[in-house]
């Protein structure tokens, strides 16, 4: 009769993994959601109340105004940010030194922190010792991001695309250069113009670096923090509050930590959601092609 | 429309891509190329389609000057070793591109488009995308993009090298009678003296850059005007044998010699290199004169259903070519008939001063 050895060993292979994502992601997840069902009073006062935070969250009027900005932001930035990394990397010289020095000037702002980009744009929109801010008073334009809403928004937009572009510029470079050189000389000697070239050779190669382009840009965006609280602090008012910031605001600055638990699950959950539905219809699209 | 060449050169960075070369290519014709890797076949075909502009030399088009004119304003079409087609275009879009570029009516797009196609049996696929097909497929697909507009000059530029071998003699048989009714000039460009052979037409032998020889095919496999070409031009390439010619014989070394025959009677005495075909020699005599040689083995090679057969004997290697499977031991003690009346001699500068007499009538 055979017997059959029993050996757990297999077991000790997958602990590491199992340690490392219970203390990177589930342990402080479960601590959220522990939050977000009890009402704390002090470490010895706490009470039980369900679903009741996630109710308040859902029904809180500021959230959903932070949300609508929140969305609207992450919008104006990809619709700028992706066609002008587009752009820059196709006008990146490919060979020589000009190559090497082009990605160097390009990767410059992706290599700053995040708050330091807050203190540069602070600095550079003020209108008595920033550059920016200077040269619009001088030209005659009213501008002041501190107090004036549009003002405030166009920098912080202004600020991002800055920050941020050169990384979709980055992945569609190296997405550029992985197309064989006899693609663009086919294309020449089928008469293609310019435009051809684009949208059929370099549009259809670049697509697969694009939608990690995309799905970057997203998520970064809209978890973006550090450089509006520096730049305008979320105002003036709450016109440039944004989600991260309001559940700050919530859990730090009035520590409700049950509601901005509750409301950290929610944000969690939007995310994840936008990405999945985002994903999920670009590779649909990709299939039925 | 024919092509003309005029002492072209390519110099790139101080290197000699393509050195003085002179060719003309007649309309309707087929061309191959022949040369080793870096022989400069993709240059010279790069010049010929305006990719390129010689440093030197004359590129003319049917007697009209040509050589400044860029490529999108010839009349060409390229068929690349990989597999080039539009990714997100369906094959019927691929292959109606140039004519779409070309404004060509809507009817007659169609008509061309599933003509092509049907040549080149891939109408059943004009719904897919080109990475949805096989390897086979794919080239076929860009292969009937180059031959749906009427194109004066198709350049080929080692089309069947990703192809496995089958699929590669299939296309092969294929592309010689498509072209047998088209007015264009073809040019093919290979680096197999097996594949120029099978295609037939004209071969230019390149080799360094420059234009070694250039004629019908078999003329010049039969007629190598020197020793790189006969070399280049022979799978596996053709032995050489340094020797020397006397009053009366022929020596290689002290101990191998023969009389000489009627044939190369007219070599006037001196050192010469002779190249012998390697499925000339054999393992049993053909003639009476075949010179018999002892050697060793050092390899027998089975491809199919060939033997190259790698041999030596104290002065010099020898590779037959023998059809089917022989199977011997390294070492082993053999002998071999060496065709004293097919040898090639080559003066001492390469240049091919005796071919066998029955080359010659052919």
């Amino acid at each position: 009769m055979q017997t059959k050895v029993e050996n757990n060993k297999a077991w000790f292979l997958v602990l590491p993994v199992f340690l490392i994502v219970a203390f990177s992601a589930i342990i402080p997840l479960m601590t959220v959601v522990n939050y977000s069902v009890q009402d704390i009073f002090d470490p010895y006062t706490r009470y039980f109340v369900g679903t009741e935070w996630f109710k308040q969250v859902m029904l809180d009027s500021r959230l959903h105004e932070a949300l609508l900005r929140q969305f609207i932001y992450s919008f104006t930035i990809l619709i700028i940010e992706v066609p002008l990394g587009i752009c820059v990397a196709l006008m990146m010289p490919t060979k020589g030194r000009g190559a090497s020095l082009a990605l160097i000037l390009v990767a410059i702002p992706l290599l700053i922190p995040w708050n330091v980009v807050g203190t540069i744009w602070q600095i550079f929109g003020r209108a008595d010792i920033g550059l920016f801010g200077a040269f619009m008073s001088s030209i005659g334009v009213d501008y002041n991001y501190a107090s004036d809403p549009t003002d405030a928004w166009l920098t912080v937009v202004l600020m991002d695309v800055w920050h941020w572009t050169p990384l979709v510029a980055l992945l569609c470079y190296s997405g550029l250069r992985a197309i064989p050189e006899v693609y663009y000389q086919a294309a020449r000697i089928d008469q293609a113009s310019r435009w051809a070239v684009f949208r059929y050779i370099q549009l259809p190669k670049l697509t697969n670096v694009l939608i990690i382009g995309v799905l970057l840009r997203f998520m970064d965006s809209f978890m973006i923090y550090t450089e509006p609280f520096v730049l305008t602090g979320g105002g003036p008012g709450s016109s440039t509050t944004f989600l991260s910031q309001s559940l700050v605001q919530q859990a730090i600055g009035q520590f409700d930590l049950g509601p901005a638990a509750a409301f950290s699950l929610v944000y969690f959950l939007i995310i994840l959601l936008v990405c999945w539905v985002f994903y999920t219809t670009i590779m649909n699209m990709q299939k039925d092609k | 429309m024919s092509l003309t060449l005029q002492n072209v050169s390519r110099v790139v960075e101080g290197e000699t891509w393509i050195d003085n070369v002179n060719l003309s290519l007649e309309p309707g014709s087929f061309n191959v190329l022949l040369g080793r890797t870096l022989s400069g076949k993709t240059t010279l075909m790069r010049l010929m389609a305006g990719l390129d502009r010689p440093t030197k030399g004359k590129i003319l088009m049917n007697g009209v000057d040509v050589t400044g004119v860029p490529v999108r304003e010839r009349n060409i079409s390229m068929v690349y070793q990989q597999f080039i087609n539009y990714p997100n275009l369906t094959v019927y879009e691929n292959i109606a591109s140039p004519l779409r570029l070309a404004k060509m009516d809507e009817k007659e797009v169609d008509r061309r488009v599933r003509e092509t196609a049907a040549m080149l049996r891939i109408d059943p696929f004009l719904d897919r995308l080109p990475l949805q097909l096989s390897g086979g497929q794919q080239q076929r697909t860009a292969m009937a993009r180059a031959l749906v507009k009427d194109s004066q000059i198709i350049l080929f530029d080692e089309p069947l090298v990703n192809l496995d071998y089958k699929l590669r003699e299939e296309l092969r048989q294929e592309l010689r009678a498509l072209f047998k009714a088209r007015n264009c000039i073809a040019i093919y460009a290979t680096t197999e003296p097996n594949e120029a052979l099978a295609l037939g037409g004209n071969t230019a032998v390149l080799n360094e850059g420059r234009l070694l020889q250039m004629g019908p095919t078999a003329e010049v496999y039969h007629q190598p005007k020197d020793i790189i070409t006969a070399e280049m031009f022979s799978e596996p390439p053709i032995n050489v044998v340094p020797g020397r010619v006397s009053e009366e014989e022929v020596t290689f070394d002290d101990t191998v010699h023969f009389r000489l025959n009627s044939d190369l009677r007219r070599l006037t005495p001196g050192e010469y290199q002779f190249g012998v075909r390697a499925s000339h020699i054999g393992l049993v005599p053909h003639s009476d004169d075949d010179l018999e040689l002892p050697v060793r083995v050092d390899l027998a090679e089975i491809s199919g259903s060939e033997t190259f057969l790698h041999v030596h004997n104290p002065h010099f290697d020898l590779v037959l070519h023998l059809s089917g499977v022989h199977a011997y031991q390294v070492d082993q003690e053999i002998k071999v008939y060496f065709p004293t009346h097919k040898l090639y001699a080559f003066d001492a500068q390469g240049k091919m001063v005796h071919s066998p007499a029955r080359m010659r009538d052919q």
